[in-house]
Order: C-alpha cells, then sequence, then structure tokens
C-alpha cells in the first residue's frame, strides 16, 4: 500500500515538498487544521520551509500543536527542512520559545544573516554523496546532544542530524530537483 | 540564470501562505509579528495617510527601518520610488530582505523601472495585468503582486488585477505554440517568459496579492483567486483593534477554503478601515509604471 505522509500546510513552502513526495509515490496530506489529522491516519510528517514565528503561532491557535507532538512522541518518521528544524529543536540560541522540542540539538535562527547572507553549496550528505544545498536566511545547529548524529556538514558547522525518528536539515531540499533527502527519509517508515 | 536569483526567488517561495504587514514603527513591527506576519513592510507612512498627505512620497529613513530590521527576526522589506536605484542601492547597503519598487511613492522615472538584475537583494513590483508583471519580470523583480489600489480598504482593483493576469496566464497556455511570438509582440515581453507560461500555466516567480485588502474575508477572496499569499497595508493599523484583525487575516490565509472558520474568525474584529470607494479617488496609484 502507498504510504501517506502529512505535510504541515500552515504557511511556507510545503506544495514544493508536495511535488517531490508525489515524484516518491506517496500520497499527501495537507495538515492546517486539527480534523486533518483526526480525518486521515499518516505514516510520516514534514515540517517544511517558511517562517517558524508563524508556523509556531498557527500550529498551537489551529490546536495541530498537541496532536503532533503525541506522533512525534509516539516515533512517527518526521523529516523538518529549515523551519521544520527550528520546529524540532531542543533549544534555540538566542530564542527562548521552543516549540516540539523534541530533540536534542542547539539550533542558532538566522544563522547566516539576512537574505545578502543566503547560498548554495554542494556537500556531502550522510554517506550518500554530494547534494545540492539551498540555505535561504538558514539557520544551522550549533551542537548535536548525544542522542542525536551529525548527517552534514557545510564549513565546518552542522547543517543535518538525526535522531531516532527525526530528520533535520537547514537547507531546503524541496528547493532543488536532487531527491536524497526525501528518499532518506521515506526508508526510514 | 544566475544563483543569486534562484535565491531571491526562493526566499518568496518560503514567504507563501503569509501574510506581509506594513508596519511604521517597531512597536508596530512587534506586534505584527507577534499576530503571525511571514515579513513587514517597513515604512514612514502607511498608503491611506500617503494618500490623504498628498505631497513627494519618497523611501522611508535608514534610521527608522533600521530599528525595525532590530526589533523582528522575520524579513523585513522597505520601499523604493520606481525607476530610483539610488534609494535602491541604499537599501542594499543596510541590508534590507526585499525591496518593493512600489507606486505607492511618488515615481522618479517615468520611463524606466530599475535594472533589478544589477542589485544581489530581490525585488517584488506591483502588476495590474500580465505584461507588466513580465516586463517586471524580465527586469530582475524575483516576486510579483497585484497593484490593486493601496490605501483605500477597497479590494476591487486588486482583484480585478489577479482575475486578469490569470486569464491571461490561462490563454497563453492554451494558445499554439507558433502563435506565441505574436503574444510577446502584443504584451511587449520577452518571448522566452511567454514559453515558459506555455508550458507551466503559471509564472514563474511567487505572486502575493494586494492593495485594498482589509477583512480576513478580503484575504480569503484573494487565496481563492488564486493568490499565493497576502500584503495588508492599511487595513490593519488603520483599523479599531489592529493585533486582532492581524492575527484573524493570518489564519484566514492559512484556511481560506474553510468558511466556518472564517465566519469565526470574522466575528467581533471592531471596526474596519473606513475606506475610500474606486469612484471617489483622485490619485489612482496603480496607473504608475506600466
Amino acid at each position: 500500500m502507498k504510504k501517506t505522509i502529512g505535510v504541515l500546510s500552515v504557511q511556507g513552502a510545503f506544495e514544493e515538498h508536495i511535488k517531490i513526495l508525489k515524484q516518491l509515490d506517496v500520497n499527501c496530506i495537507e495538515l492546517r487544521k486539527k480534523t486533518d489529522l483526526t480525518e486521515h491516519s499518516i505514516d510520516g510528517l514534514v515540517l517544511p520551509g517558511g517562517e517558524s514565528t508563524v508556523m509556531g503561532k498557527l500550529i498551537r491557535e489551529l490546536d495541530l500543536f498537541d496532536p503532533l507532538k503525541q506522533l512525534i512522541e509516539q516515533g512517527i518518521p518526521v523529516l523538518g527542512t529549515c523551519a521544520g528544524l527550528i520546529l524540532l529543536a531542543g533549544k534555540i540560541a538566542d530564542d527562548e520559545s521552543l516549540h516540539f522540542a523534541a530533540m536534542d540539538i542547539v539550533a542558532r535562527r538566522n544563522a547566516y544573516g539576512r537574505q545578502l547572507g543566503s547560498f548554495q553549496a554542494d556537500e556531502e550528505f550522510d554517506a550518500l554523496g554530494k547534494i545540492p544545498m539551498v540555505f535561504i536566511r538558514a539557520p544551522y545547529i550549533e551542537s548535536v546532544g548525544e542522542k542525536a548524529e551529525v548527517l552534514a556538514r557545510v564549513d565546518n558547522h552542522i547543517v543535518a542530524a538525526k535522531q531516532a525518528n527525526m530528520i533535520v536539515t537547514s537547507f531546503h531540499p524541496e528547493l532543488t530537483d536532487d531527491l536524497t533527502v526525501h528518499q532518506y527519509f521515506l526508508s526510514q517508515i | 540564470m544566475s544563483t543569486r536569483y534562484e535565491l531571491n526567488k526562493n526566499l518568496a517561495q518560503m514567504l507563501k501562505g503569509g501574510v506581509i504587514m506594513d508596519v511604521t514603527t517597531a512597536e508596530q513591527a512587534r506586534i505584527a509579528e507577534d499576530a503571525g506576519a511571514c515579513a513587514v513592510m517597513a515604512l514612514e507612512r502607511i498608503p491611506a495617510d500617503i494618500r490623504s498627505a498628498g505631497g513627494v512620497s519618497r523611501m522611508s529613513d535608514p534610521k527608522m527601518i533600521k530599528s525595525i530590521q532590530k526589533a523582528v527576526s522575520i524579513p523585513v522589506m522597505a520601499k523604493v520610488r520606481i525607476g530610483h536605484f539610488g534609494e535602491a542601492q541604499i537599501l542594499q547597503a543596510i541590508e534590507i530582505d526585499y525591496i518593493d519598487e512600489s507606486e505607492v511613492l511618488s515615481p522618479a522615472d517615468d520611463t524606466y523601472h530599475i535594472d533589478k538584475t544589477k542589485f544581489d537583494v530581490p525585488f517584488v513590483c506591483g502588476a495590474k495585468d500580465l505584461g507588466e508583471a513580465l516586463r517586471r519580470i524580465s527586469e530582475g523583480a524575483s516576486m510579483i503582486r497585484t497593484k490593486g489600489e493601496p490605501g483605500t480598504g477597497d479590494v476591487v482593483q486588486a482583484v480585478r488585477h489577479m482575475r486578469l493576469i490569470n486569464q491571461q496566464l490561462r490563454t497563453i497556455q492554451n494558445t499554439s505554440e507558433d502563435e506565441l511570438f505574436q503574444v510577446a509582440k502584443d504584451l511587449q515581453v520577452p518571448y522566452d517568459l511567454v514559453k515558459i507560461i506555455h508550458e507551466t500555466g503559471k509564472l514563474p516567480v511567487v505572486n502575493f496579492a494586494a492593495g485594498g485588502i482589509a477583512t480576513p474575508a478580503d484575504a480569503a477572496l484573494m487565496m481563492q483567486l488564486g493568490a499565493e499569499g497576502i500584503f495588508v497595508g492599511s487595513g490593519i493599523f488603520k483599523s479599531g483593534n489592529p493585533a486582532k484583525r492581524a492575527q484573524a487575516i493570518v489564519k484566514a490565509v492559512t484556511n481560506f477554503n474553510d468558511p466556518k472558520l472564517l465566519a469565526e474568525l470574522s466575528e467581533d474584529l471592531g471596526e474596519a478601515m473606513v475606506g475610500i470607494n474606486e469612484q471617489e479617488i483622485e490619485l489612482l496609484m496603480a496607473q504608475r509604471g506600466i
């Protein structure tokens, strides 16, 4: 049976994730409100790029926070990109607001500065070879705790990590034609 | 296509499904961020006040823009006059996240827009039809918005512009390939862009709605008409309860297809901005920069 992936769709680049996931032959459900989770059962969860302040606020006000947190704690495979990484981080440097706080990592928001600091790089992702990585006002991971492992670095900064059911990238795999990160995510399901 | 241009289009993709709000002070910027704005537009006077004050309207004081950059973590945009690359160079120097080359300010050049390919920071430009949109894109704009009629609280022009752009996109998609050269000629736009639209049916950059949006219902209307996000200018801080109205519009953009939720969001928002009807307007800003 086809896998079903829930893509958080309250703001940001969720359509781009859905487009890639469809190429990989999975069903996608847009998660915009609580009933989207009660009416469908999902095998995996994508937290896309966008503005983390907006998403953090909307998931609470649209009653998505508790059910999503429960799914994450129960071990559903999760892919968080950019803002999604911030939603999952256990600690955010220079920012007291936390969201799911499920991952043993310290993240820094807007770590490369404003839009003029946005860039593209080609670096190794885990043992899967070099992939294109697009960073848009991106965060990076300052440090990972014992439970998390590093999947990729750019210029000595950690830009991707994994812990149990969770994969995070500070770059946007949904903005390129490369399917590596999404295939890696689906292989965990 | 340069990497920088791709990155600039990508930032607009991250703003999709969000609301960009006009703010005039650091305090308003924080209210907007707390309400869920995905970016703020820093300007000294909101369009409704520009309209009533009259006179020449220019780029805002960089000091005021910097105070807003310090106050919030979301992207900060600011406006320059049409054709005023001098103002744009100044905004790039203070590392603005997006420049709006805007008809809301007094045009500085009545013939030429800014050559936006010469800049590293991204530009958003207004358009009332597909020809304008594609000319701005060929000049280097990495995001488009409808012009609407700023500072009026009347959504009719934004609706007209969005519908027209979408009609023209559909027409090109269905036009025979050998007729596309004539389409490019009629619209006064590059053939390559017409070809892309013929193949995809979409603009090659993100398209937001702007101009006259004042209520959650207006925002939902524009999203259902195909906008990928919303600019709200005077509609928020000219209303009775800005924080509440801002939050309601943010949620309306996320759940634009859910009338029951929209009904709840529309309750008890206090007074909307008074607004001004199309027939009563003396200055049509949308006529600037074609």
